[in-house]
This record gives C-alpha cells, structure tokens and sequence, in this order.
C-alpha cells in the first residue's frame, strides 16, 4: 500500500516542533506499524535527511517502550496492542496517517517522537515496593492468597508503564499508571504492611510531578494496551481515602 | 598473561557452596560505604545485583540504554522460572535440577557452578513471592507450576504468559527502592562505550548519555557487567531491537576471554520469517509445547497443497499427520530441548514437509482443547493466543499456529570463574552475559533462574569477597590518565563511524551480515561453510568502515549512531563465533556440525577431546585470538550421550 505520513519532528526540546510530510510506497500489510517506520528511515537515510527518532525496543509488546500517537490515539487504531504489534493491515492504500509523540507535561519531549517518562520511574521510587531485603524471606508457600486475589493483582501487574493511559487523558493524569502499582501490592497480603503508605506516598509523587487529576473520563482504559481496568482506580481512591482518614 | 582458573572450592558438590560462604571474606558497614560498584544493564541480574547491593550498603552505580530500567529484555520471557521446590510432590530435588541442567547443555556446562544454581533457585521463588509479585496460584491458594522441556517434572513457576515482566518489576521495585534511599544512583539512556582498567583491575567504564551525545567517566572499586547476550549477531533474533554485545566485546578487547561463543541457542516456537522488511521475530512460548503438539503432514504431495493453499490443516486426516517429536522421542515427546526440537523441524522442512512458506511446522491445540475445553487453555495461553493473532491474523483457536526455530539466547559469553570474575581482575559479569551455567544448550524457563541467581544470591557474596582486599583503595579521580585515553579511543571511534559518510545504512550491513550467521554460522554448521562464513564476515567488515553512512551529529540524540556502533561489533563477534565453531569438531547441544551426528542425526559429541571450555583471548586488532582450555571434569554425574528417546 501506499501512504502519505504527516509525522512530528523536533529536533530537540527547546526547538520548535513541526508536522512533515513524507510519502512510503509499497508497505506490505503484514508488516508492523514500526517496520512501516523503519523503512521510512530507511528511505529518510538514502535522501540524506536525518531519520525520525522514535521510541522501541522488545517489538513483543512488553517493555513499553514505544510510545507513538498515530490519528489521535495512543498506540494507534487497534485494541489492546502497542504500536509495535499493530499491523498495518488496519490502513487502507492511499491512508494518510498522523503520527506524534505522547503529549503531556510531565513527559517532556527529547526529539521527535520521544519523551521523557522517567516521572513514572519516580513515582515507583516513592512506593511502588514491598520492602524486603534479599534474602530472610519466608518460604513461597507459607503465604497461601486466594487466586481470585493473585489474579486480580496480576490483572493490575501487566501495565507495562507505557504512558498510554497519561497520553489519552485531557488531564494527563497518570491514575491509572499508579492505581495499578497501587492495587498490584495492596491487594496482596505481602502488600498489606505498607498499603497506607505506598497509596499516600505514590499520589503525592504523582502529584508533585505535574500529572493532571483524574476526572473519570475513562479515556485511560480505552486506550491501555494491557486492558488494565479503571476498577483500580476506583480500589485506589478507597485507599486512599482509608489513609486518609485512619 | 591471564590463566584460567575457576577458582571451584573443595568439598563435596553439595557443600561447596556453604563452604565458600563460611569462609569468604566480608566487608563491615562503615567499609561497605566507601566503596563503589558500577552495575551495567538492569535486566533480571543487574537489577537484582544493583538492589542487593544497595541493600547491603554500598555505593552503586547502575546504568541501562533504555529509558528506564524496566524495559530491559528480561521483560520479554514468557513461560516461567525453574525452582527444585518439590511442590508438586513429583520428585523433584536440587540434585535432578542440577543433572537436568547439566544433561540438557549436552555436558559443556561447569558442574560446580550449575549446583549451585539449582540450589539457591529456591531461593529465589521465597524472594519474588515476598516482593508481590504474582505467580499463578491453585484453588487452595499454592503456587502452581507447569512443565518445560528437558524435564520430567513440573517445576516452573510463573505469571501468564508475563513471567520475566513479573519477576523484573520485581528487581526494579526492589532496585527502585534502593535508589529513593540513595543507595543506587541510576543512569538511563546512558550506554557503555568502553572498560577502564587501572594497574590491571576494572575500575571504571566510559559511558554515552544518548541523549546529548556526551561521554561520561565513572569511577567504580569494581565493575559488574549484567548486559544480555549477542543473539542479534544475527539481526533477525527474538532479541529486543536494541539488544547487544558490544558492553562484553569490549571488555574482551581489555583482556576478558570470551568463552565459548559458538553456543548460540535456537528457540523451537518462534512465528516464522514472512518478508525482508522484518525486523525481529517473536517467540511464542516453550510452555505451548505443554498442550500444543507438532505436526507437519506425512505426505509430501498435502505439504504442498497447504503450501499453496488448496488445502487447509484441518482437512489432513489424523493418520495423514507427522508428529514427528511424538514418533521420534517417546519419552519426552513435544517436550524435548529446544535444540533437539528445534533441528528436528529444520529436517523436516529441508526434507520438503514444511508447511506456509515451507520454513515452517504446525503447533496444534485442537486435542488440548477438546480435552481441556476453550476456556481452560484461554487461561492458560491467552495472550499468547492473542499476540499469534494479531501478527499473523489468524485464530490459533480454530487452526494450527504456524512456527519455526528461531535465534533466542547465547549460551556463550565472558568466561568467568566460580565467583563470576572474569580474567580480569574486578570484572563481574552475570545472567545471559556469561558462559558459565547452560553448556551447550539452556533449558527453558532456566535463563530467568540464572539471572536472579547470579544477582541476588552469588555476586553479592562474591563481590564482596573480592572487595574486602579494597578498603583501604580510596575513590579515584576519573582525571586519571588512563581515563583520558580510554575517553579518547572512544571519541576517535565514533568520530570514525560518523564521517565514513558512505552508501550504505547501518541496517543494510546489519542484515547482510545476518544472513551470513544464519546460513553459514546457524543451525547446521560444516568446516566448509564456517570457513567461507568467516571469509564473507572479513569483507563485510572492510565494507562496512567503507560504506557506512551515519548522519546526523555525534552531540545529540542518534539512534543511527548508536546501531552503527553495536553492528561494528557484531561484525567482530560474529567472526569469533564462526571461528570457535570451526574449532569444535563435534556436534553438542545448540553446536551442531553437520559432520558429526549418529545414524539417527541426533549430535554426537566427542568427549575425549572436547570436554573443555573454549576461552578465547584478543590479542590485537586483525590478530588471530588465541584459544585457551578449560578442562570439564564431571564428578557427580555420569557423562552420557542425551538420550529422550526413552
């Protein structure tokens, strides 16, 4: 298929940003939505212009490290994947595809299509732990949990810290980000111990970073590659809230 | 000159490593404070590391090219992680762990140092529950395991199909916690250009903060390398895109041998290679094989009517159906190792019974599913059913999934000793960047077990053994000479990869010199082939530092930079690959050398003169490496051909 790409480019943060044109033939549907990105680079390289700096790494869907914002959504026009697993089979010949990068202050922007998400790491640093040190840890199976229980904390383990859900938000709020961590460990009784503290220590980090407030749009969950539910975020609040008034 | 010793305390296999523990020397609190350790890559073993020492109260430093420590390719393993917990009450005991590794890397694999991995994998399942993270459990609230080749027992734990994501969020919450404390400062977007030696010991690494391109000196009593394996020598591999070796290559330029880099391991299940324009290959997880079997049809004439698409799978009656691991392993069936699974879909499809684009072989769940029922296996494999999907758009539920073997791990990599120190001295280096633990052949679900053991249970310890002999070192000023010139080298190489400005991307050089691994260097090697191979790398080489083009600059953001310096040295790796399999004259786990099989075409090893591990030592730039021998000497087990026949 031929396509026409309108993609950001920004050569760094303090330098204005602009929308450039450039046209790929011959893209075979079965390849991937980066593979597409490769060979425009490919293509930028032999013209002599600087290729587009984009954000991958595992191309399995996991790490989180791609972050692209293709025709007004996070990760692109299909469910439940990133955009390394989005295929371009979901285009049609003779698409034109808007391509940008996460917008959202707390994520400042590097170069075209690459921010920075190392608030997320912060947040983590604030509580996102059990504290154990290695080593002196009771044996696996002294701690018997429900599996409805590990399932849940599970179903919140998958985020894979992507950003998509502060992309997607009109507040760019990272509550889903952090009801996650947050539910993940407070739902388990490893958790337990520090579950007030964690919730306090987090949404004040949160905070502090410059994430927007939540305004239950649920814009988040449409978006999240992993599907992770804004029943967290509700789990999160209730703690919070129990923090607070304990 | 470096010499090889692997430092194996004495004793008895199992006392060896609470003898070591009893009599290694330690370092007090205020000492612990004084001293500086550099952890590069913050995957299962440097996060773990980089925690457990942060723990422990020292000063580290831990560094990832990602943009935060999360994303290393730890994240990507799927199925699960070994642990001799017994739970199941079906045998299982640290001893048939250790024998199931040591048979399953074909006897190339250091005995002492495999024992002692099967015994702290208990270890590590107690660490990760207490951390939260969220194995799979049964009704009564226990964890559950599943089975994984080369086994006879079901002694994988895991997390979906999201085992290596779960276990690293664990070491990088374990990691995040130590760096809010202060203890570990990190460093991301930041890659290791060079090792700086000082009177011969590690003392310090040259990094590049890629996002202004400029070079940074850190000073560290000791250097830990946890950097992942070289797989993506191959360019197509089921490696992350930005997976390297070049962190091991340079410390095997500073004087580091690197062992046995011919053991590269080709994972079974991966989706098959379908365009030129593709950039990776996915695996599709061992633990499928649980329920999964594979097939291709018995006769020659439906191959090719499912090739060209006459016909489909399930038109193929069930007597017209090769299950060919079924019929050629009894024993282990659709569980073999994967080097065994992997060379026998190879055969299959050179022989002309491949199906799709004949470089491929059916794994089928329809009698899992008639058994188990649609839900049962959705919960087992659902997202990996839904990854199969979405690449390759179709529904594994209602037909066949279509896979082929595919590059996915080194067993090769620095040789290190006992307490995982390379020749170097100072030089740790832990998880897939070592040799030491897999042979010729890793087990599934053993990679994430190595990497936590390396990192929370033996380098802490080994460490600080070696570091008790530094406190009376003090911090060194990075203004050091030997600072300087490693900076400069540094800066001389990438400005001489910048202003190449030739024809050619780093990705066109990429792919050649993958194809040259794969059909010269891969599955099926010959004296022959390997010989060509190592001449067509040599060219490609010299093509390479002609026709380069990187643009852009080199004081900012270049991805294309970066790519050009980790493909520099997969040219040189690949080469040393070539070169360690043309010197093995036998065939042994994932080594397989087409001259050296049974009847059968199972490998046949060559025990009397090849029982050793290969070390190799640079000697210069266009100088041959010389090759070193470290005898294997196997005292608890018995040395046998691998037999999963029956």
């Amino acid at each position: 298929m031929d396509l026409t790409l309108k993609v950001w480019r920004q050569k760094n943060n303090k330098a204005k940003g602009k929308f450039v044109e450039y046209k790929i033939k011959n893209i075979s549907k079965d390849s991937s939505f980066l593979e597409m990105m490769d060979i425009l680079n490919e293509q930028l390289i032999e013209e002599g212009v600087e290729p587009v700096a984009f954000d991958h790494d595992c191309r399995e869907g996991i790490c989180g490290m791609c972050s692209l914002y293709i025709n007004g959504r996070p990760h692109g026009p299909d469910e439940a994947v990133t955009v390394c697993q989005l295929h371009m089979r979901k285009f049609n010949d003779g698409d034109t595809i808007v391509i940008e990068p996460w917008r959202a202050k707390a994520f400042p922007l590097i170069k075209d299509l690459m921010v920075d998400r190392s608030a997320f790491d912060t947040i983590i640093q604030a509580g996102g732990y059990v504290s154990v040190n290695t080593g002196g840890v009771p044996d696996a199976n002294s701690i018997p949990i429900e599996r409805d229980k590990a399932e849940l904390s599970m179903d919140a383990a998958a985020c894979i810290g992507c950003g998509a859900c502060v992309a997607a938000c009109k507040n760019a709020s990272a509550m889903l980000f952090v009801s996650a961590k947050v539910s993940q460990l407070n739902l388990l009784p490893q958790g337990k111990a520090e579950a007030k503290l964690r919730v306090e220590a987090m949404v004040k980090e949160m905070d502090d970073l410059g994430f927007g407030n939540c305004t239950n749009t649920g814009a988040c969950e449409a978006e999240c590659p992993k599907e992770i539910s804004l029943t967290n975020i509700a789990r999160l609040n209730r703690n919070f809230y129990a923090a607070k008034l304990s | 000159m470096a010499t090889l010793n692997s430092k194996i305390p004495d004793g008895p296999i199992a006392e060896k490593w609470t003898n070591y523990k009893a009599h290694q020397k330690l370092v007090n609190p205020a000492n612990k404070r004084k001293l500086d350790i550099i952890v590069v890559g913050t995957g299962l073993a440097g996060a773990s590391l980089a925690a457990s020492l942060g723990e422990l109260g020292f000063k580290v430093k831990v560094f990832c090219y990602q943009d935060s420590p999360r994303r290393a390719h730890s994240i990507a393993a799927q199925g699960g992680i070994n642990a001799a917990k017994n739970y199941q009450n079906d045998g299982d005991t640290v001893y048939r762990l250790f024998y199931d590794t040591v048979k399953g890397g074909d006897y190339r694999a250091r005995e002492a140092n495999v024992y002692r991995l099967a015994e702290v994998s208990n270890n590590i399942i107690d660490q990760c529950v207490a951390q939260g993270v969220p194995f799979a459990r049964e009704y009564g609230g226990l964890l559950a395991n599943r089975s994984f080749g080369g086994a006879l027992v079901s002694r994988t734990f895991y997390a979906r199909g999201q085992t290596g994501q779960q276990l690293l969020l664990g070491a990088y919450s374990a990691l995040s916690r130590q760096i809010k404390k202060g203890n570990v400062e990190l460093f991301t977007r930041s890659e290791m250009q060079d090792l700086v030696l000082i009177d011969g010991k590690a003392r310090g690494i040259i990094t590049r903060n890629l996002i202004t391109g400029k070079l940074e000196r850190h000073f560290g009593h000791t250097v830990a390398l946890a950097t992942g394996g070289y797989g993506n020598v191959f360019f197509l591999s089921t490696n992350a895109m930005g997976s390297n070796g070049s962190a091991a290559w340079q410390a095997y330029k500073k004087g580091a041998f690197f062992a046995n880099p011919a053991f590269v391991q080709i994972h079974p299940t991966c989706i098959p290679v379908h365009g030129d324009y593709q950039s990776k290959l996915t695996l599709m997880s061992e633990s499928l094989r649980n329920d999964g079997r594979i097939w291709v049809p018995k006769n020659i004439e439906d191959a090719e009517k499912i090739r060209k698409g006459e016909i489909q799978p399930k038109d193929i009656a069930e007597e017209d159906r090769d299950y060919y691991l079924e019929r050629r392993y009894p024993a282990f069936g659709n569980l073999v190792p994967r080097d065994v699974a992997s060379r026998a879909a190879k055969e299959r499809c050179d022989a002309g019974y491949g199906v799709g684009t004949g470089k491929a072989v059916f794994l089928d769940f329809e009698d899992a599913i008639k058994r188990l029922g649609r839900d049962a296996i959705e919960a087992r494999y659902g997202n990996l059913f839904q990854m199969y999907e979405k690449i390759n758009d179709t529904n594994p539920y209602e037909t066949p999934m279509m896979i082929y073997p595919a590059i996915h791990y080194t067993m090769g990599g620095t040789w290190v000793d006992y307490e995982l120190m390379s020749t170097i001295p100072g030089l740790f280096v832990l998880g897939e960047a070592n040799f030491s633990d897999h042979g010729a052949n890793r087990l599934g679900a053993s990679a994430l077990m190595q990497g936590l053991a390396d990192g929370y249970f033996v380098a802490p310890y080994t460490i600080q053994n070696y570091l008790a002999d530094e406190i009376l070192v003090p911090r060194m000023s990075t203004d050091l000479p030997e600072f300087d010139e490693a900076e400069k080298a540094v800066q001389d190489r990438l400005n001489k990869l910048i202003s190449i400005n030739g024809k050619y991307s780093v990705d066109h050089f990429h792919k050649k010199l993958g194809h040259i691994m794969w059909d010269h260097v891969g599955m099926a090697r010959t004296k022959e082939g390997l010989e060509e191979g190592i001449q067509m790398i040599r060219e490609l080489k010299k093509e390479f530092w002609k026709e380069l083009k990187v643009p852009g600059s080199l004081d900012e953001l270049n991805n294309e930079l970066e790519k050009a310096g980790r493909v520099a040295d997969f040219l040189e790796i690949g080469e040393l690959m070539a070169m360690d399999a043309l010197n093995r004259n036998e065939s042994c786990g994932g080594h397989f050398r087409e001259e050296y099989k049974t009847e059968e075409g199972e490998a046949l090893r060559d025990d009397k003169n090849y029982t050793y591990v290969s070390a190799w030592e640079y000697k210069g730039p266009d100088q041959e490496p010389v090759l070193h021998k470290e005898p294997l000497t196997f005292e608890a087990i018995k040395v046998q051909q691998r037999n999963y026949k029956k």
